[in-house]
This record gives structure tokens, C-alpha cells and sequence, in this order.
């Protein structure tokens, strides 16, 4: 009875994929709703006051703000990340394994302490004005406001980008590059032609996820006096301590990522991205820059010079600072610890959790499924402080037993990082060709046997940068881990918070430190092990 | 059956194998690094341990109430020794009879600042004190958004406002007389349900690079146009709210949005909170900043050369207030007699003499010196307003964002 059954479920599948991703996706789907499902709990106890005070002017202005910003950012992050991506994965660039590294690690500079440090080099007496006076420059462009905040946020946010690209290229067939070169096109030209066309997925799935980092922000747009709807849901938090005008806020910021969401999926047409021709793509041969090294290396090192340069040295500053003035040096390894296997594990379960909702979501493309894919970005959008409360709300009241354990705590960062994951096994995904799947069913292969043996070893790549971005990302988590982390489980960033915010800079310094040490070591290996595989 | 559900979805199988994998793992952490793990309750400790790995995992000779103010004046170096030679399992059957006790803080104040102190506590009452610090007001929403099944037993909070909040839903119960008389009435709520643990004064921080006759006498003086853009304010701080507030009811509110516009059209600059104010300060952005008096010493102690220092204003007016962190039981309080305890500590003389020392803020009990550093309360002349009658928040939130401070 079970042989006939299953011989009929490979019939009836042998045009397509299996289906039992989509229960698992369902569920995933589901988990990603429940800050969704806490701010309409809490808004139905808004008043009328706090729903009608969204159509003010300055409330407009409020929203019209964090829509401008957030398509800022992710284009100028575009403008970074895409010849960064290509110089460090496609050409020979001298040292590019250390370029990719650092080029990377600014993701984990924790925006709280990235925008101290852009106050203290670029603000207005700051370091490179002081460097500028001796030259008559009196006031250097001011930081704090819209540009200040665009540039930190850029600077900050441009790796997310970054890592899906380098993933969108390295998954490309190069013998479409091939055939252009060869009919005659030059380098330049096969690149915007043939390269960039293909990256599509992975340019838009990127820029998505840059825009909703930036909506999601406080830290920098706080320091650097930009007000934005995530600026505005703290202050309803922090001054009248109104979860339901906040709540109203926290849908208002929902409205603005769903016409996100749609606009990027009106221009993400549906399309074939992976090769043509038959076998293994073979790796891509690498480009020669010749002379042009020279703008390249300066372009990279300009970049990482701002991004990681500038925080790691206020850092250090403080920290030496500190320890002449006599404070003692505080780094625990034990928050290390903490802050590397809590956020191992969110990638772990992150990744895991991609899987199905991404093979809904290529495979078997239909409104649900795409609807199903993009409920996933509601926890990344919305502030941490939100998401935050919602588990605090569901987690006492629907699982007690785990609440403030570090099983709840995992679990909020798979719904605050979701789509990191998604997009990098998405990115991966697309580009399998289905066929070579198909072949292996109609070869005899059962679902399972066809996703260990040929899917998910051709999803690696994926896999891996999607598992990276979670793992990144969670590191530097703060309003999830404060709330929901078991008591007394310290971690580097709340470290790092616990002392900044009362000026203990040098103690705060020391943990921020061994965060980037800690991040660069793992993506130092990650990209140690891409390039043998190229090889 | 089963089986066939992994035939057909072999995602769950390895969606569970992962889990399983990821949970061994971290376990293996857990176990590895004990300082990170709940401790283990007292009653589960294994008498006979050869070398306990910290101290907290053998009990403190349960102090009970009676032994409180004689527990206060020991010191942890005292205690330590008596410790060791104390008989395991006698105190183990001590811990059983009294019930283990425990306390759950929810600490607004991070622990850079009150860390050594609450250790200090552990250390002095044997109470096994475990504290989840983060901003006060996201802790207060949380208490909130927990509910009847807070885990929280105290709350420590950084400003009155937030303890305000929670005393308005109802959340916390009364504290005794015996402790609430301690503090002066200015400084706890009218109706009993929190009490100030330290105060903090306003002051306007200065950069040292100004000469004293270019000080303002009132902060009515920086409106003036030779302050344009040199000073900085922090209108999400609860302690700026709580001097608006004040200065609407001495001022009403008309003269307070004139002061507050003014403010804004003389180019005030706006930070998130205190210490980039101070920062900025330092830096040289600004010339002057609206603050808290205790920020400084920070700062000072980590570079002796910091140029700002702190002018005392406005004797008598909303410019001197003085503001308080403090403590309030929750009413889903379970230890609620270690919760008093922790309450009693607070405003005992030794944790009194370690705000004054340790984080420069004003002791709130009487024979308390404050620290020399600081002019005292007499001198200052903080209005005479009680904090709780600062309650109008929203009025003040309300007018904050019609002048355009608040979005």
C-alpha cells in the first residue's frame, strides 16, 4: 500500500518538485506573522487620536523621511557593494581574500557604536576637521541630519549587499560571459550586459534587504538627528510608555514595507538566471586589472578605511584612553562565547528554515507563495523593540516554559534575520536548474535523496552566505537579547551597551573589539574556503 | 505512517535532525560555561562537591530579617572566610527550612553602574539575586506586556517617570512606612508605591574653554543670541521632560512653550540622551549642554583632562530639580520578603555610601554625606515640588511635540 503510494506520489511529481516543503513553509510563514498579529492585539487599544494623528503633515513627513532614506541607502549600498563584489570575487585583485574579509566586517559594527564613532571623526570638531584646520578648513560638512545619517547608514548597511552579491556571482555560469567576450564584446560591456542582467535576483533580494535595515534602525538615526518611524515608535515606548499608539505606529511602518515589498516585486520579473549549456559550469576565469589595481585597491581602501577603520580606531582610542586613566580591561571571554554560539545557532535554524519557504518560492512561484516568502521580512523591518515585546507577549503566555531561556532567544532571531537567510538560499536556488533535479527523480531518486544529493549541495554557497548574514547580524542584536536572553547571559553587544551608555568607554571598547576579532575570524575561514573551491 | 511523513517530507526529518543537533550543542555550551547558565538552585547542589567552582553555588548562611542591619555592616571580606569553614549541609538544611531566597531585578541602571553593588548585596544577605538589566523603559513596557506572570520581583529604574508608569497600571504594591519615611516626600511617590533610591540634579555642563563671566546665570539665558547653536538638549530624556514638566507648573504652560521655541530658534541642538551631550561638550560641538550632574565624573575618570565641568543654576527654580533613580515592588512580586530586603538595602547606609562614592549622585537618607565634589541639596535649592506631582507627563509629551522636540 505505502509502495504504491509512494510510487504514485513519483509519478505524479515527476514534472515537478515535491511538495512537502510547503507545510514546512506554512509554518515558518507563520512564526514570521506574530510580531504582525502583536502590534493589531495592541493597537485595537489605540484610541481615535492615535489613528488619526497618522494622516498629519508631520507624520507624513515622518513616513515620506524613512521611505527616502531607506531607497538612499540601499541604492548608494549598490553603488558600493556591486564593484566591491566583482573585484574581490572575479578578478585578481592583489590580496583579495583580505579585501573580502574586511570589506565584510563592518556589518558587525553595532550602529550604536558606529555612529559615536562617525561623531567623533566626521562631526563638527571632530578628527578629520581637526586634521583639516591647519589648512583653513573651519567647519567640515555637517553630520548630524539626513546626509550624516545616509552616509553611516550606507557605510554600515552596504555588506548585506555585498555578501548577497558575492554569492549571485560566484553561482553564475560563466559561459554566458564567454559566448559575449567572444562574439566581441569587451570586459565593460559583458559586465553590464551579460553580468548584471543575471544578478538581478541578487541585486533586488540585497537592496530589499539594506532598505529594511535601515527602516528597522534606531541607533544611528538617533545619534545623527534623523527622525524616522522607528525613531518615532521609540519615543512612544520611552516617554509614554503607550504600546498601543506605538502599535499603531509599528502598522504604519508594516503599510510602508509592504509597498516596499510589492514595488520590489513588481521589477523582480520572473525569469531563468541559470546557464544555458550542458555539464558543470566551470569556475570563472579570473579578470586581469592590470594598471587599474592601483583605483581599485584605492577605491577599497577609502571604503574599508571609513566603515571599519573609523570605528575600530575611536575604539581603540578609548581604549587606551582607559586603561592610562587607570580603568581596568574588561573583556570576558565568556560573552564571547555566548554571543558566537547563540548567533551560530540562529544562523543554523535560520538556514534551516529557508530551505522550505525558498522552494516554495522558486519552484512553485504563485501569489501564496510569494506572499508566504515576503511575510518573512516583517520581523527584519520592524524595530527590534517590537519584535521584542511580541515574544514577550506570546512567549509567556503560549510557551512559559522557555521564556527568557536561550531557546526563545534563538527563536527571535530566526524572526528578526529570517529573509538574511532567505535571500542567500534564494539567491542559490534560482540558479540550479531545475532539470538537473528532475533528471535525478525521473532517474529513480526520492525527494529526500534528490534535495541531500544534488539540492543542498548545490544550495552551499547559499547556504553558507545566508547562515553568515544571520550569524553577523545577531552578534550585535541588543532589544531581542536584553528582553528575552536567560537572565545573566551576557553577551559582547549588550557588554558593549551596558557600558557606553554610561560613558564607561573604555570598558565598552575592549568587547566591541573582540566582536569584529570575533566576526572576521569565521568569515575569515568562509572565504578562506570559497577561493579553495574555486580552484 | 510515521515513515511516510519523512518519505514525503524529508525537509521535516532534516529540519528536526538540525534542531536536535543544534540543541545538543548548545547544551554543551551551556554546561561548559556555568557563569553564563541560570545557577542552579541551592537545594539541587550536591552536598558533597569537592570544589565548588563559584562561590555562589554554596549558600550564604540565610540572613533573616532580624539579622538584616547587623548582615548591612559586614563586608564581603568578613564573611568570606566564615563561609568556607561553614558546614555544608547544615546550611543546606537551613536554606530548605526558611525556603531559598531569591530575588528576580529587573534593573533599568546598567550594571557598569550598580553591578558592584547588588553583588555586594548577594554577598551581605546570602539572597541569590539574579538581574536582567536593560533601558528602563523598555523594561517597563516589558513588565508590562508580561503581566500577571512577570518573573520580575523589583524594579530599579533609572528616572521616576517610568516608575510613575508602572505605579498608573497599577503594577506595583506599597511599600511600608518604615522605609518610605527614610526618604524625604519630594523624593517617592505620594501614595507609597515607590521610593528614590539616589538623586541626580540638573546642571548645564560647560565647556572649560568659556571664562565664568561667560556663564549664563539661568538657563532663561540661553535663548539669548550669543548662545546661538552652542547648546545642546536631550528631549527624549526623561529627566529633561520631568524639568519641563516642572517648569509648566511654575511657569504655566505658555511661558514654558515660549522658553522651549525660543530654545529651538536659537539652534539648540538635539541628542538622544546625556552622554553625547557631555561628549559633545568635551569635543568642543557645543558649548553648553542640559543634563544630569553625575555624567561628568565618567567621562573625567576616564580622561583627567576632559575640559567641561558642571554649572549649578536657577536656585529655587526648575533648573536645579533634582531627580531620582529608584525601586518599586511589582504586585506579581513571589519573593516579596527579599524584595523588601533589596528595597531596606537600597536606602541603607552602606548602598547610600556607594551612590555617593562610587556614581556621584546625592544620597537620599539623612547622615549620609554627599560627595565633596558636588555642591550639596541646601545649596542647590531644587524646587520644592514633589517628583509625583511632576505626573502630567503627556502634557508635557503633548507640548514637547507641538513645538516641534518630539516628532
Amino acid at each position: 500500500m505505502a509502495g504504491v503510494a509512494a510510487r504514485s506520489t513519483v509519478l505524479a511529481h515527476r514534472r515537478r518538485l515535491p511538495s512537502p516543503a510547503w507545510p514546512l513553509a506554512l509554518i515558518v510563514a507563520a512564526a514570521m506573522l506574530l510580531p504582525l498579529i502583536y502590534l493589531v492585539v495592541r493597537a485595537l487599544d489605540a484610541d481615535a487620536a492615535a489613528w488619526s494623528a497618522l494622516g498629519d503633515a508631520s507624520s507624513l513627513r515622518l513616513l515620506a523621511r524613512t521611505a527616502l532614506l531607506a531607497l538612499a541607502v540601499a541604492g548608494a549600498s549598490l553603488v558600493l557593494a556591486l564593484p566591491m563584489a566583482w573585484l574581490t570575487v572575479r578578478t585578481d585583485l592583489p590580496l583579495r581574500r583580505l579585501w573580502s574579509v574586511l570589506a565584510i566586517v563592518p556589518l558587525v559594527v553595532p550602529s550604536y557604536v558606529g555612529a559615536v564613532a562617525f561623531v567623533a571623526a566626521f562631526g563638527p570638531r571632530g578628527t578629520l576637521q581637526e586634521i583639516l584646520s591647519p589648512l583653513g578648513v573651519d567647519a567640515v560638512p555637517q553630520i548630524y541630519g539626513f546626509p550624516g545619517a545616509f552616509l553611516a547608514l550606507t557605510l554600515f548597511s552596504y555588506p548585506y549587499l555585498l555578501l548577497v552579491l558575492r554569492a549571485g556571482l560566484r553561482g553564475i555560469d560563466p559561459a554566458l560571459e564567454d559566448a559575449s567576450r567572444s562574439l566581441g564584446m569587451g570586459s565593460w560591456r559583458t559586465f553590464l550586459r551579460v553580468t548584471i542582467p543575471q544578478l538581478r535576483v541578487p541585486i533586488t533580494a540585497g537592496s530589499l534587504l539594506v532598505a529594511l535595515y535601515v527602516v528597522s534602525d534606531f541607533g544611528a538615526v538617533s545619534l545623527l538627528r534623523t527622525d524616522t518611524l522607528t525613531r518615532a515608535i521609540f519615543v512612544q515606548y520611552q516617554n509614554s510608555f503607550d504600546r498601543a499608539a506605538a502599535a499603531v505606529l509599528g502598522l504604519e511602518l508594516v503599510g510602508l514595507v509592504a509597498l516596499i515589498l510589492l514595488l520590489e516585486w513588481l521589477y523582480r520579473r520572473r525569469g531563468r538566471f541559470h546557464g544555458s549549456g550542458p555539464g558543470t559550469p566551470r569556475p570563472p576565469r579570473l579578470l586581469r586589472l592590470g594598471r587599474w589595481r592601483w583605483p581599485a585597491l584605492t577605491f577599497l581602501t577609502v571604503i574599508v578605511l571609513i566603515a571599519l577603520g573609523v570605528p575600530a580606531g575611536v575604539l581603540l582610542h578609548w581604549l587606551v584612553r582607559g586603561l592610562q586613566a587607570g580603568e581596568p580591561f574588561a573583556g570576558t571571554w565568556g560573552a564571547a562565547l555566548n554571543s558566537a554560539w547563540v548567533s551560530a545557532a540562529a544562523g543554523l535554524v535560520a538556514v534551516v528554515a529557508a530551505i522550505p519557504v525558498a522552494i516554495v518560492a522558486v519552484r512553485r512561484p504563485s501569489p501564496l507563495a510569494a506572499l508566504m516568502e515576503r511575510v518573512g521580512y516583517t520581523g527584519f523591518a520592524l524595530p527590534g523593540i517590537v519584535v521584542a515585546l511580541s515574544l514577550v507577549f506570546f512567549g509567556l503566555r503560549v510557551v512559559p516554559a522557555v521564556y527568557q531561556s536561550w531557546v526563545l532567544l534563538v527563536f527571535a532571531y530566526l524572526v528578526l534575520f529570517f529573509p538574511l537567510a532567505l535571500g542567500g538560499v534564494r539567491t542559490s536556488l534560482v540558479q540550479i536548474r531545475p532539470e538537473i533535479e528532475e533528471a535525478a527523480r525521473s532517474l529513480g531518486g526520492s525527494p529526500g535523496r534528490v534535495l541531500a544529493t544534488i539540492t543542498i549541495p548545490l544550495l552551499i554557497p547559499g547556504l553558507v552566505s545566508g547562515f553568515a548574514l544571520v550569524f553577523l547580524t545577531a552578534m550585535k542584536e541588543l532589544p531581542a537579547t536584553i528582553l528575552l536572553a536567560p537572565i545573566g547571559f551576557d553577551t559582547l553587544a549588550t557588554e558593549i551597551w551596558s557600558a557606553s551608555s554610561e560613558a564607561f568607554f573604555a570598558r565598552a571598547a575592549a568587547p566591541a573589539l573582540i566582536l569584529i576579532l570575533v566576526a572576521a575570524l569565521p568569515l575569515a575561514l568562509l572565504v578562506i574556503r570559497e577561493h579553495r573551491v574555486e580552484r | 505512517m510515521i515513515t511516510s511523513i519523512f518519505r514525503r517530507s524529508p525537509y521535516l526529518l532534516l529540519a528536526i535532525a538540525l534542531l536536535t543537533f543544534a540543541f545538543v550543542a548548545a547544551c554543551g555550551d551551556d554546561d561548559g560555561d556555568g557563569s553564563a547558565a541560570p545557577q542552579p538552585s541551592v537545594a539541587e547542589q550536591p552536598a558533597a562537591e569537592p570544589a565548588p567552582p563559584e562561590p555562589v553555588s554554596a549558600p550564604e548562611p540565610a540572613a533573616t530579617e532580624e539579622e538584616m542591619p547587623a548582615a548591612e555592616e559586614m563586608s564581603a571580606e568578613e564573611e568570606m572566610p566564615a563561609e568556607e569553614e561553614m558546614p555544608t549541609e547544615q546550611t543546606v538544611s537551613e536554606a530548605d527550612m526558611d525556603g531559598p531566597l531569591m530575588l528576580t531585578v529587573y534593573s533599568g541602571r546598567k550594571e557598569s553602574l550598580v553591578g558592584p553593588l547588588l553583588d555586594q548585596f548577594e554577598a551581605d544577605t546570602g539572597i541569590d539575586v539574579r538581574v536582567r538589566y536593560g533601558g528602563t523603559a523598555e523594561l517597563a513596557v516589558a513588565i508590562l506586556e508580561e503581566g500577571g506572570r512577570s518573573p520580575a520581583d523589583v524594579f530599579f529604574a533609572q528616572d521616576a517617570g517610568a516608575l510613575g508608569a508602572l505605579q498608573d497600571h497599577g503594577r506595583f504594591t506599597a511599600l511600608e512606612d518604615a522605609i518610605l519615611d527614610r526618604v524625604d516626600a519630594v523624593f517617592r511617590s505620594a501614595t507609597g508605591h515607590w521610593v528614590g533610591a539616589s538623586g541626580r540634579a540638573r546642571v548645564i555642563v560647560y565647556s572649560t574653554q568659556l571664562s565664568e563671566e561667560e556663564l549664563p546665570a539661568s538657563i532663561f539665558d540661553l535663548t539669548e543670541p550669543e548662545w546661538s547653536g552652542r547648546v545642546g538638549w536631550a528631549p527624549t530624556n526623561g529627566s529633561f521632560q520631568a524639568f519641563v514638566t516642572a517648569m509648566r507648573q511654575i511657569y504655566g504652560d505658555e511661558a514654558t512653550a515660549e522658553w522651549l521655541r525660543a530654545m529651538i530658534d536659537n539652534g539648540v541642538q538635539e541628542y538622544p540622551k546625556n552622554t553625547p551631550i557631555v561628549q559633545a561638550v568635551g569635543d568642543g560641538e557645543i558649548d553648553a549642554g542640559l543634563v544630569n550632574h553625575y555624567y561628568l565624573w565618567r567621562f573625567i575618570s576616564e580622561d583627567p583632562d576632559f575640559p567641561a565641568a558642571n554649572h549649578y543654576t536657577d536656585a529655587g527654580s526648575p533648573g536645579a530639580l533634582v531627580n531620582v533613580a529608584g525601586v518599586g515592588i511589582l504586585d506579581t512580586a513571589t519573593n516579596t520578603e527579599a524584595a523588601r530586603i533589596f528595597v531596606d538595602y537600597l536606602l541603607s547606609e552602606p548602598a547610600q555610601q556607594y551612590f555617593s562614592s562610587e556614581t556621584n549622585e546625592y544620597p537620599l537618607i539623612a547622615g549620609v554625606a554627599h560627595n565633596p565634589g558636588i555642591p550639596g541639596l541646601d545649596t542647590l535649592d531644587p524646587p520644592s515640588l514633589a517628583l509625583t506631582s511632576l505626573a502630567d507627563l503627556e502634557g508635557t509629551l503633548d507640548l514637547l511635540r507641538e513645538v516641534g522636540a518630539l516628532p
